[in-house]
């Protein structure tokens, strides 16, 4: 049962990606970025985590797609002008991609079944978050604030008086 | 079900990552690319802690909840960086970004 | 036939069906048919509620009016949605020339889609919510929050100036009250310690002295944070007072100008949907699910009560339609970024000084204290006395 999802889910993961990286058209291809997320997302949850893909929808497709989508229209070029395709960055991929299906299928440790499933409750993420991991949390609150004012003074223009 | 069918997809995933910032010429794809990688690194993170680690220490939970985070950030810094320069040289191609050369 | 039985007819109901399958079928089979009727009979329930309140909206603001709202079609007017469906679905169907066809048309049918999803989680009686999820508010959230997307595929997509600046509104507002929405749950979730609405309306359960319930309501950092997810989910729904990305005379409908007939329906059942999912949960979260407010009363069946409450929370909704006017968009967003998210952030504070002073009578008193400092000292900075002084106009030269 789970062998039919996860083959359902990669097929429409990948072709999303296929899409977001090929087509000419900018929106359509954000919004199959969007899509992409929702194949990932339950990807997590086929894995058994949940919350990270709860996650996931509400900061990628919430907040990320939403980012991308406005930074197209404030920056409008609708087509892109397609100088015929690059074919050294397609070549270069499938290396990359070859290299590590090789790498993955050469190691025999990696093909092992699923261990014991074990129910990971929202309960204990938020125990060792506050408890364990405290301090990496700060730190990433840190960062997102110093992102966010980053962010900001890029944007903001420069009063002409 | 194994381990290597789920690193497999994810590193199709992040080829095709690679791909997008590879081969485009607006700025803001390049950023989905890199997105892209992103995520595909964050299911390699859940797909080992869910086949070979001990399944009750969320140790793959934590890593990639903070991943999101940080990929959330430089989104975030990165679009905004796609809009001054775009304001500057009213153009999004990374091959007009030429300034510095030579 | 006790009270459980009538309480729980429903799972029966589903149980009986189920049992045709359960002897054949393998176990995958019985749980998709499972999972299909919890589907079929939420959207059945909620469909009908929302042809429902579609008339009951118009009959209780024409009453609002001093007059009769529709009352031609069928006894008291109430099988108007049907004649309102027919008009909807043979109209023509106008699609813009250079618009965008694809996502002209996904636009309203993924609104919909997000909000009957974020539908599911909420539980309506004892043993009755559709899908268990152990991060349930999140999900909530999650699909509430991939709303805000679709609403801008739909201003694109129209190749319209109002429908961009609409959609530009309409996500400036929904953005802005994205975090009051979340922070103003936060105290419910840190009180009871789990994301999960069965585990949240089970912690309500309780009766003080044997008569007052234990809703989160009745504290003051839960009426509070209460009346502020009210509000934002207001906002969030795009109603009056805050309905400025449909406001006719300003922007012609906003996002949804260039829809016409069956798309237009889909984006008004979407509206509405979304307003009885966050009535919903601000059931579970603050006014006890389907618990019934005093211990004698619990003979009445528990999904009686969940819609009970509901009832009262969408004729608020209805009530503020016909009595307020609309708000100025830079003003929505003055509201949430400097009253409402630091109240909410009040409300946090406040539930944690009520769960360390031990639950006593000193504790309500010590969190009211909190809210009402913060609430006067927000009132002295954000100096709303001065926005109440004469205009002053500028004219152009």
């Amino acid at each position: 049962m789970s062998a039919v999802a996860f083959v359902i889910i990669s097929i429409l993961t990948l072709s999303a990606a296929l899409a977001a990286a090929t087509n000419p058209k900018l929106m359509h291809a954000a919004l199959s970025f969007a899509v992409m997320f929702v194949g990932i997302s339950a990807f997590f949850f086929l894995l058994g985590a949940e919350f990270v893909g709860l996650v996931q929808i509400f900061v990628y497709i919430g907040a990320v797609a939403v980012l991308i989508v406005f930074t197209i229209l404030l920056t409008r070029h609708d087509q892109e002008k397609t100088r015929g395709f690059n074919w050294s960055g397609v070549v270069i991929s499938i290396a990359v991609f070859a290299g590590l299906v090789w790498a993955i299928l050469g190691t025999k440790s990696l093909s092992v079944a699923p261990g014991r499933f074990a129910f990971v409750s929202v309960r204990r993420i938020g125990e060792l978050l506050m408890i364990n991991y405290a301090w990496p949390l700060l730190c990433v609150g840190v960062l997102l604030t110093a992102a966010l004012i980053g962010a900001l003074i890029l944007v903001m223009e420069d009063k002409r008086e | 079900m194994t381990l290597s069918i789920f690193l497999i997809v994810s590193a199709a995933l992040f080829s095709i990552g690679l791909l997008a910032a590879l081969s485009r010429r607006h700025a803001i794809f390049i950023l989905i690319g890199i997105e892209m990688m992103l995520a595909a690194a964050n299911i390699n993170f859940i797909a080992f802690w869910r086949f070979t680690a001990t399944p009750t220490q969320p140790i793959g939970v934590m890593v990639a909840i903070f991943a999101i985070a940080i990929a959330a950030a430089e989104a975030a810094v990165g679009l905004a960086m796609v809009i001054a320069v775009y304001r500057h040289f009213r153009s999004t191609n990374v091959d007009q970004l030429n300034q510095l050369k030579g | 036939m006790s009270v459980g039985a009538v309480d729980q007819v429903f799972i029966y109901f589903k149980q009986w069906l189920l049992s045709f399958l359960s002897g054949h079928a393998p176990d995958w089979a019985i749980q998709i048919a499972s999972s299909l009727i919890n589907i079929a009979a939420v959207l059945g329930v909620f469909l009908t509620l929302f042809a429902l309140i579609s008339v009951l909206e118009r009959k209780i603001l024409g009453r609002m009016q001093n007059r009769y709202g529709p009352n031609r079609v069928g006894p008291f007017g109430l099988l108007q949605p049907v004649a309102d469906g027919i008009k909807m679905l043979i109209k023509e169907d106008v699609v813009p020339l250079r618009a965008d066809k694809l996502i002209h048309f996904l636009a309203p049918v993924l609104i919909a889609a997000a909000a009957i999803l974020s539908l599911g989680v909420i539980p309506y009686g004892r043993n009755m919510t559709p899908f268990v999820i152990d991060g349930g508010i999140l999900f909530f959230f999650a699909v509430g929050s991939a709303t805000e997307l679709m609403v801008f595929m739909a201003g694109w997509g129209s190749n319209n100036k109002y429908s961009m600046l609409g959609a530009m509104r309409a996500i400036a507002q929904m953005i802005s009250y994205e975090l009051p929405l979340i922070i103003t749950i936060l105290p419910v979730v840190m009180i009871v310690g789990s994301l999960n609405p069965d585990r949240i309306v089970a912690a309500q359960r309780y009766y003080y002295f044997g008569f007052a319930p234990h809703w989160f309501v009745l504290t003051p950092w839960g009426f509070t944070a209460f009346i502020l997810f009210f509000v934002s989910g207001l906002v969030e729904s795009n109603r009056t007072p805050f309905d400025v990305p449909e406001g006719e005379s300003e922007i012609v409908a906003g996002h949804m100008t260039e829809y016409s007939g069956f798309k237009y329906a889909t984006f008004f059942m979407a509206e509405y949907l979304g307003m009885f999912a966050v009535s919903g949960i601000a059931v579970t979260l603050f006014l006890g699910g389907w618990h019934a407010p005093l211990p004698w009363l619990k003979f009445i069946p528990s999904y009686v009560w969940f819609f009970l409450k509901l009832s009262i929370l969408l004729f608020v909704y209805i009530w503020l339609r016909g009595t307020l006017p609309r708000t100025r968009v830079d003003q929505v967003m003055n509201f949430a970024w400097k009253f409402v998210l630091p109240m909410a952030f009040t409300c946090v504070i406040s539930a944690a000084v009520w769960h360390y002073a031990g639950h006593r009578l000193a504790a309500w008193f010590w969190s009211a204290v909190v809210i009402v400092a913060v609430y006067f000292t927000l009132s002295i900075f954000l100096e709303t006395k001065k926005k109440f002084a004469p205009r002053t106009y500028r004219f152009a030269e």
